[in-house]
């Protein structure tokens, strides 16, 4: 079976109706239930509350897509978002905070894929001490407290607009587009279908599957310092706990946009449409007064059920 | 590939030699732990002092001892942190409602093994591998306990509960005896009944374990069921150590006791590993964290320090075994 899945591309086809069909039923749910979903300012305040997800979950799938799993994410993105607000409130100046967020971020990732690629750790174990690296990190350069005072040049970014479209929207439309280029169009895209499907293929064409993977990991370090940038914007501060647990809804997204766990199949256009599900699931609760518990414990039901179903797919 | 094989035809209990040794090298590292502490703080040997590190070892000890299990078997259970909430919470308000600890003890071990079965269930019937299925658990448990709680505290329980987290019995705090006794019906279980066996066959080899007649999934869910109705144990623990109850007592938890399982030399890819080993290793993760607090280093560090170890007991166990091949 895995000799099947040699560098194939998904066929989308097969695809398209699961995770569309969930996001179509959310929105017509939340329409009938929810008074005011429906309206042009909170649709597209669940599309800017999306950004900073889709920055995660992009990198997740590719991530996903070589067998792998990064949970220290949401974990370095809390890490990157104190060294934003540290740096730029030291500096006064935004690039030099995100300067800051990509190094740390990267340097994350470049570990994760160390751990996984060189030594050879399984990657939820690997990323799961790097979560706790990364949060005890946070606690320490924050001492536990919320860094406040931060520029007006970073908390612009969240509110600022290019062409009457809000800065987080274009910056997430722009990744989007980098994602699919770099998956789509590249080689190196084409390796990282092989990382997952079938990594021998890539020893015999004489390349250097260690150095792929570490590559993509620390892709994912570098996207969670850039989504650090606008996680500091949006919260005005820096926090020890911000980003906690986001990493369970980028692999959500991710589960419910039709990507396997088991078989390097990955389909970004879906990842997509997973996140806007899993941003209309928690605004929609969030509209019928559910608290955010509640929203929590349904997107880890989304994943079990998105799971479950690719469990079925790939028996059928 | 094929060291793999190499392993899968050798029976279990050859290893039983090879994991003495193990443990043997885990005891030297405690020690040495404890001659270093002893030396850099005065207070490290005092009798309370160590008598606190056995109890707080005893509560990471029995989470891990079932997720032990469930990691023999070449699985995770990333939920055992978040269930010990649910379960405490529940168990703390059945008592508070009705008065009676036995029946609050009761729910708390059945609701931790009841979502410890849904894990297997998960695993088995869904076959979700179960690192994902469990981090879903995860979340679906948080999010029920933090709803079911609401930012209430449940406070104050009868005495007579309150005794078997913080009472004594001829000096010595009642959770170490029942350290003992779950680790010998741990290793009793684990090395001298059939079910123990076949549960390391299922992590040496599935294939060769179910065609070797061994009821493989039944055995999982049975696995996934221990981890969770330990997690129930250690609810109860917990809260009438705590003598409260809170939606957040579980975050600090997962972590501490893969990393008791890890540095006790079970083995992640699974058919490798002792239930005495995880106690050795609940006892040195403790004496590292309890050494941090005699030193005064902020607990801010503990994650930091967890995560560490977490990641050199792996970069160690597969190190080791690949020089014994």
């Amino acid at each position: 079976m895995r000799e099947a899945a040699v560098v194939s591309q998904p066929n989308p086809l097969q695809r398209i109706p699961g995770v569309a069909i969930v996001l179509v039923l959310l929105i017509t749910l939340f329409s009938v239930i929810a008074p005011g979903f429906l309206s042009v300012a909170n649709l597209s305040n669940v599309l800017v509350q999306s950004t900073i997800l889709t920055m995660l979950a992009l990198p997740m799938t590719l991530i996903i897509m070589t067998e792998g799993l990064d949970l220290s994410m949401g974990a370095v993105l809390t890490l990157t978002s104190l060294c934003v607000a540290i740096v730029s409130l030291a500096t006064k100046s935004m690039l030099l905070g995100l300067g800051a967020g990509l190094l740390v971020g990267t340097a994350f990732g470049f570990a994760n894929g160390w751990l996984v690629a060189i030594l050879g750790i399984p990657p939820f174990v690997a990323t799961l001490g790097t979560l706790g690296m990364a949060q005890g990190l946070s606690l320490i350069v924050s001492d536990g407290q919320s860094v406040v005072g931060i520029p007006h040049s970073v908390r612009d970014i969240y509110s600022a607009t290019l062409f009457g479209i809000p800065v987080p929207i274009v910056m997430a439309l722009v990744t989007y587009a980098a994602f699919h280029g770099l998956l789509y169009h590249t080689r190196f895209g084409t390796y990282i279908f092989a990382l997952g499907g079938n990594r021998e293929a890539l020893r015999y064409a004489g390349l250097s599957p260690n150095r792929l993977l570490i590559a993509v990991y620390a892709i994912g370090g570098a996207m969670a310092g850039i989504a650090g940038l606008l996680m500091t914007a949006r919260m005005n501060s820096g926090h020890p706990t911000a980003g906690l647990g986001l990493e369970f809804d980028a692999i959500a997204a991710v589960a419910v946009g039709g990507t396997s766990f088991e078989r390097g199949n990955g389909w970004l256009l879906g990842t997509l449409l997973g996140v806007l599900s899993v941003g209309v699931l928690r605004n929609g609760l969030n509209l019928i007064s559910l608290p955010s518990s509640v929203q929590v414990a349904s997107v880890g039901v989304l994943v079990i059920v998105a799971l479950f179903l690719d469990g079925l797919r790939s028996r059928a | 590939m094929t060291d793999i094989t190499k392993e899968a035809i050798m029976p279990p209990r050859s290893f039983l030699s090879q994991d003495a040794i193990q443990v043997f090298y885990r005891l030297l590292a405690a020690l040495l732990i404890c001659a270093v502490l002893a030396v850099l703080s005065d207070s490290f040997l005092s009798l309370g002092n160590i008598l606190n590190v056995l109890r707080q070892a005893s509560l990471t000890f029995f989470i891990a001892s079932g997720l032990t299990l469930v990691v023999l078997t070449a699985g995770l259970d990333l939920s055992v942190g978040a269930n010990v909430a649910l379960s405490a919470c529940i168990a703390g308000t059945v008592i508070h409602k009705t008065g009676s600890p036995a029946l609050g003890i009761l729910t708390g071990l059945a609701c931790g093994g009841i979502v410890g079965l849904l894990n297997g269930i998960m695993v088995t019937a869904l076959r979700i591998p179960s690192f994902i299925a469990t981090y879903g658990m995860l979340w679906v448990l948080n999010g029920l306990t933090y709803w079911y709680m609401a930012g209430e505290t449940l406070h104050g329980f009868p005495a007579g509960f309150r005794q078997i987290g913080s009472g004594y019995l001829f000096g010595l705090p009642i959770p170490i005896y029942l350290l003992l006794v779950f680790l010998g019906i741990g290793t009793l279980f684990a090395q001298r009944t059939i079910w123990g066996q076949e549960i390391y066959a299922i992590g040496a080899n599935p294939v060769a374990a179910r065609l070797s007649g061994i009821p493989v999934a039944r055995r999982l869910l049975l696995v996934y069921a221990v981890s969770g109705t330990m997690a129930g144990l250690a609810s109860i623990i917990f809260l009438s150590r705590l003598n409260s109850a809170e939606a957040d007592i579980g975050e600090s938890l997962t972590l501490p006791a893969i990393a008791a399982v890890l540095i006790g030399g079970t083995s992640l890819f699974g058919g490798v590993g002792t239930v005495f080993g995880t106690f050795i290793g609940a006892l040195i993760l403790t004496l590292v964290l309890n050494g941090m607090n005699l030193l005064s280093v902020s607990a801010n560090w503990q994650p930091l320090v967890t995560g560490i170890i977490v990641i050199l007991a792996v970069w160690l166990d597969m190190k080791t075994r690949r020089r014994a091949q």
